[in-house]
């Protein structure tokens, strides 16, 4: 498997430099530019201006270090991490370094995205070199004005010293480092050495968090910006026939009402008025596909399950044969209900479509795809438009398919004004994108007390697990191993949720697990240990998880939970997962209280390579895990006709603060490269809880929201 | 439209609005006291509290015409430098993920913590249940809300 991510660059072309105006300098380079191989150096440093580029950092003449963070920023805590490898090999000290939000731009930062949890994993190395070649820079111009070689030179938090006793801070020697040639002779720093990476760094925006300054899209205004409040049809499977506004037009604040494809847009001055005004909107609505319902969808899934219509993601050995020749088989169908993502902030997005230029301004995962979405929707050039990334309340998906910044966009070119459209909660829970319904049935063949082969089937709405999932473990380590997967196309918009597919592929497996582990009348952990060991020295291309590094997380949550050796009366649960690079063991204590089995504690073992910022790194491993618990217990979205029956918390449940159990996080100490962690300690908590319960109550749950599965009768005894 | 005079973080505000406007629209949209977060705009998820008069209150609740004379402390005014002691325990927990809810966080926090400088685990867990936060930082909220609670003693 790969962990090291070794970029090879044209250094001299993805390092660009520049003598600020205002004094200082600039330094920019292109993520993966080793892809981009149009992008060339600029002939002439001097000519280059601000505007030029954007930059990844600016010093200025005192000292000071603004580090321009790419990527979008939706709580998983890159806006922070992402500079501090910057700042690392620059060498200054962190508290010196200010952040700013870079913008989209498409020439001199790639990847800017937030999702698949790969920023870190994708800046390790580039972002290090940027710094380390900025930090070599400046050791030249110091050498050169000492007159010494650069190897002389010594650095530590922005001050440049020789044996001397001389001493030049960065800001001194700033303007000079600007116009030197890039060296390629940079070194990176022994992780040993680290100052800045592996110690807590807390959020960047804290102080505007906590008192509460403007930093979310919805609190973005310009003057004369008009609020959007957007009807949309109520029922999936529904076109617009009719409307009619007059009453809305002569509704205080109310500015101008516009239809758009089968929407309506009520443009007011205020939030309140467009929301009023969109609620008075008279629309008539009609049919125009088939209005899906959960119980339709339930039977369409089943019939996919069971029927013979597969496409096949991998195949190992023979699968057919050896549950031809099985002493004994487990079959089990698991299966899991649409969930809306809920971002506390509610989608919305700023446009000016100008007859020269496009601003748009937001919360938004994509911003790159976004704006080429929004060029071609218009029939303008990418090249007029400019967006800003706003700090986003939450995304976990949702905010990758920018139909709003769309929306906004259409909007403000049809009314000849700036616009930001503003979701409501209920618009926002009922516009789709939703997490799909997804039914797995996976069976086991077991031969002399052993498994020899494993299916596993899934079927799902509008698409299938992709890419590398169905390499995940258990792959590799059952010789006859296949995944058949098929879907039915509905007219139910969805897309991803964090850890898409695994969020809830992971429960269902390692609920499965569990119960194959007592058919085969062995332990838990032992039967994975086991399956492991047949994995380890494999030399298979398709190969993603890393035995090692999972058989280490396992034996790290044993230890730590105390597995199988916790006092009468609390019940553990076991799951292990990888996904998104990181390997992660999760064992949930449950109690009984009341005859209800309550989640105590979650231990929970991470392998996710050096850890970058700590206390960060931490925030995700927790909130992933409550997440996971809060969405598996309770989340359930259903349809009636094509309409969702929720669309707002008061018939929606998300976790709360009186149902979360303890978590008790340990990182596995490690020099590999990092890996993310915004979604990958979601997956597993699932099968940790189902397993809890099952040895709390003997009721295996295979259906989420689990708490509908749950016999409370039974319990009751 | 009439006119209505609010008591804002200390200041009368004269604000020309619908009479059922809430409260949260006028200090977002017409004040500009965006700290003041919308979520769900049904009081369930505590993104919009305020304090009035002391008390915390989801102001997506309370019409604009509701509330004259009433003293009205929004995220912006709970301190003058962002130092109120469960603003100093947020960021020494280093509290936030994606950040949106904690301002209505803190100020449930702040307006339970005046009359209760020694909570329990679960007078905490209590005091704070209406208040969802969707990253789940919640396990650092009942830990800075201790930190705060000593703070205040």
């Amino acid at each position: 498997m790969k962990t090291n991510n070794k970029y090879n660059f044209s250094r001299r072309s993805f390092l660009k430099t520049s003598t600020l105006a205002s004094g200082g300098m600039l330094i920019g380079f292109n993520l993966f530019n080793a892809c981009k191989p149009e992008v060339e150096p600029p002939i002439d440093l001097s000519l280059l201006n601000y505007n030029d580029f954007n930059a990844f950092i600016k010093i200025s003449d005192d000292g000071k270090v603004t580090i321009f963070s790419p990527n979008p920023e939706i709580g998983q805590g890159v806006k922070t991490s992402m500079p501090m490898l910057i700042a690392e090999e620059l060498d200054v000290a962190w508290k010196d370094v200010q952040v700013v939000q870079g913008i989209l731009d498409t020439k001199n930062y790639s990847r800017q995205v937030a999702g698949g949890s790969q920023s870190i994993r994708s800046g390790w190395e580039p972002l290090r070199q940027t710094g380390a070649t900025t930090r070599q820079m400046l050791v030249n111009a110091a050498a050169t004005r000492w007159n010494i070689s650069p190897s002389e030179c010594k650095t530590k938090e922005g001050v440049i010293t020789n044996s001397n006793g001389d001493k030049l801070g960065y800001g001194e020697v700033v303007k000079e480092a600007a116009l030197l040639e890039v060296p390629e002779d940079y070194k990176l720093k022994d992780p040993k050495d680290f100052t800045i990476i592996g110690k807590d760094a807390i959020n960047v925006d804290m102080a505007k968090i906590i008192t509460g300054k403007p930093l979310y899209g919805l609190d973005y205004k310009v003057e004369g910006m008009l609020i959007a409040s957007v009807l949309r049809p109520p029922a999936f499977g529904q076109v617009l026939e009719s409307f009619d506004d007059t009453n809305v037009r002569a509704l205080p604040n109310v500015k101008n009402v516009v239809k758009f494809g089968n929407k309506i847009a009520v443009l007011a001055t205020d939030t309140w008025s467009a929301m009023k005004g969109k609620n008075a909107l008279k629309a008539v609505w009609k049919q125009d596909s088939q209005a899906e319902s959960t119980i339709f969808h339930d039977e369409k899934l089943l019939e996919l399950l069971n029927g013979e219509k597969f496409e096949t993601l991998r195949k190992d050995g023979d699968v057919k044969k050896a549950f031809a020749e099985a002493d004994k088989v487990l079959e089990r169908v698991f299966e899991t209900p649409f969930l809306p993502h809920n971002c506390l902030e509610p989608m919305n997005f700023f446009a000016h479509v100008q007859t020269d230029k496009i601003e748009l301004v937001g919360p938004i995962q994509t911003p790159e795809w976004t704006a080429n979405r929004v060029a071609t929707l218009l029939g303008r050039d990418v090249n007029e438009i400019t967006l800003q990334m706003t700090r986003m309340g939450g995304g976990f998906g949702r905010r990758l398919y920018g139909d709003f910044a769309l929306e906004a966009a259409e909007v403000s070119h049809l009314a000849k004004a700036p616009v930001k459209v503003v979701f409501s909660r209920e618009d926002d829970m009922s516009a789709g994108t939703y997490k799909p319904a997804i039914k797995y049935k996976i069976s086991a063949s077991i031969k002399d007390n052993k498994v020899t082969g494993y299916h596993l089937k899934e079927a799902a709405v509008n698409g299938n697990m992709y890419g590398l999932i169905p390499n995940f473990f258990p792959a590799g380590s059952i010789e006859n191993y296949q995944v058949d997967v098929a879907n039915y196309q509905s007219n139910i918009t969805t897309g991803a949720w964090r850890a898409p597919y695994t969020n809830f592929l992971a429960s269902a497996e390692q609920s499965f697990f569990d119960e194959l582990a007592e058919v085969l009348e062995t332990d838990r952990i032992k039967l994975h240990i086991d399956l492991l060991q047949k994995a380890k020295g494999s030399t298979d291309e398709r190969m993603q998880y890393s035995p090692e590094r999972l058989e280490a997380v396992i034996n790290k949550v044993v230890e730590k939970s105390n597995w199988g050796k916790v006092k009468e009366g609390i019940y553990q649960g076991f799951s292990v997962y990888y996904c998104h690079n990181t390997h992660v063991a999760e064992v949930a204590d449950i109690e009984m209280e009341n005859g209800f089995p309550i989640i105590k504690k979650v231990t929970c073992a991470v392998d996710c390579g050096i850890v970058v910022n700590p206390t960060g790194a931490k925030n995700q491993v927790v909130g992933g895990i409550l997440d996971g618990i809060g969405h598996a217990m309770y989340g359930d979205l259903t349809f009636v006709d094509g309409i969702p029956q929720s669309n707002n918390f008061n018939s929606f449940q998300l976790i709360r603060i009186n149902q979360t159990p303890e978590v008790d996080v340990h990182f596995i100490e490690s020099n590999e490269a990092p890996t993310g962690l915004g979604e990958p300690t979601l997956p597993p908590v699932g099968g940790a809880i189902v397993n809890a319960i099952y040895a709390a109550t003997g009721q295996r749950l295979t259906n989420q929201p689990y708490i509908n599965n749950l016999k409370l009768e039974e319990l009751a005894g | 439209m009439a006119v209505f005079q609010l008591k804002i973080n200390g200041e009368i505000h004269n604000v020309q609005a619908e009479s059922d406007t809430p409260l949260l629209w006028v200090l977002r949209d017409n004040l500009g006291y965006v700290g003041t977060k919308y979520g769900c705009g049904i009081g369930q998820c505590g993104a919009c509290t305020v304090h009035v008069d002391g008390v915390a209150t989801r102001s997506c609740l309370l019409l604009v015409s509701q509330i004259q004379g009433m003293e009205i402390t929004t995220i912006e005014g709970l301190s003058e430098n962002g130092d109120h002691p469960v603003q100093e325990a947020w960021k020494e927990v280093d509290v936030p993920q994606c950040g949106y809810c904690q301002p209505g966080q803190i100020m449930t926090a702040s307006a339970f913590l005046e009359n209760n400088t020694n909570p329990s685990d679960s007078d905490i867990k209590s005091a704070m249940q209406g208040n969802i936060c969707r990253c789940a930082s919640y396990k650092r909220i009942e830990k800075a809300v201790k930190v705060a609670a000593k703070k205040l003693s």
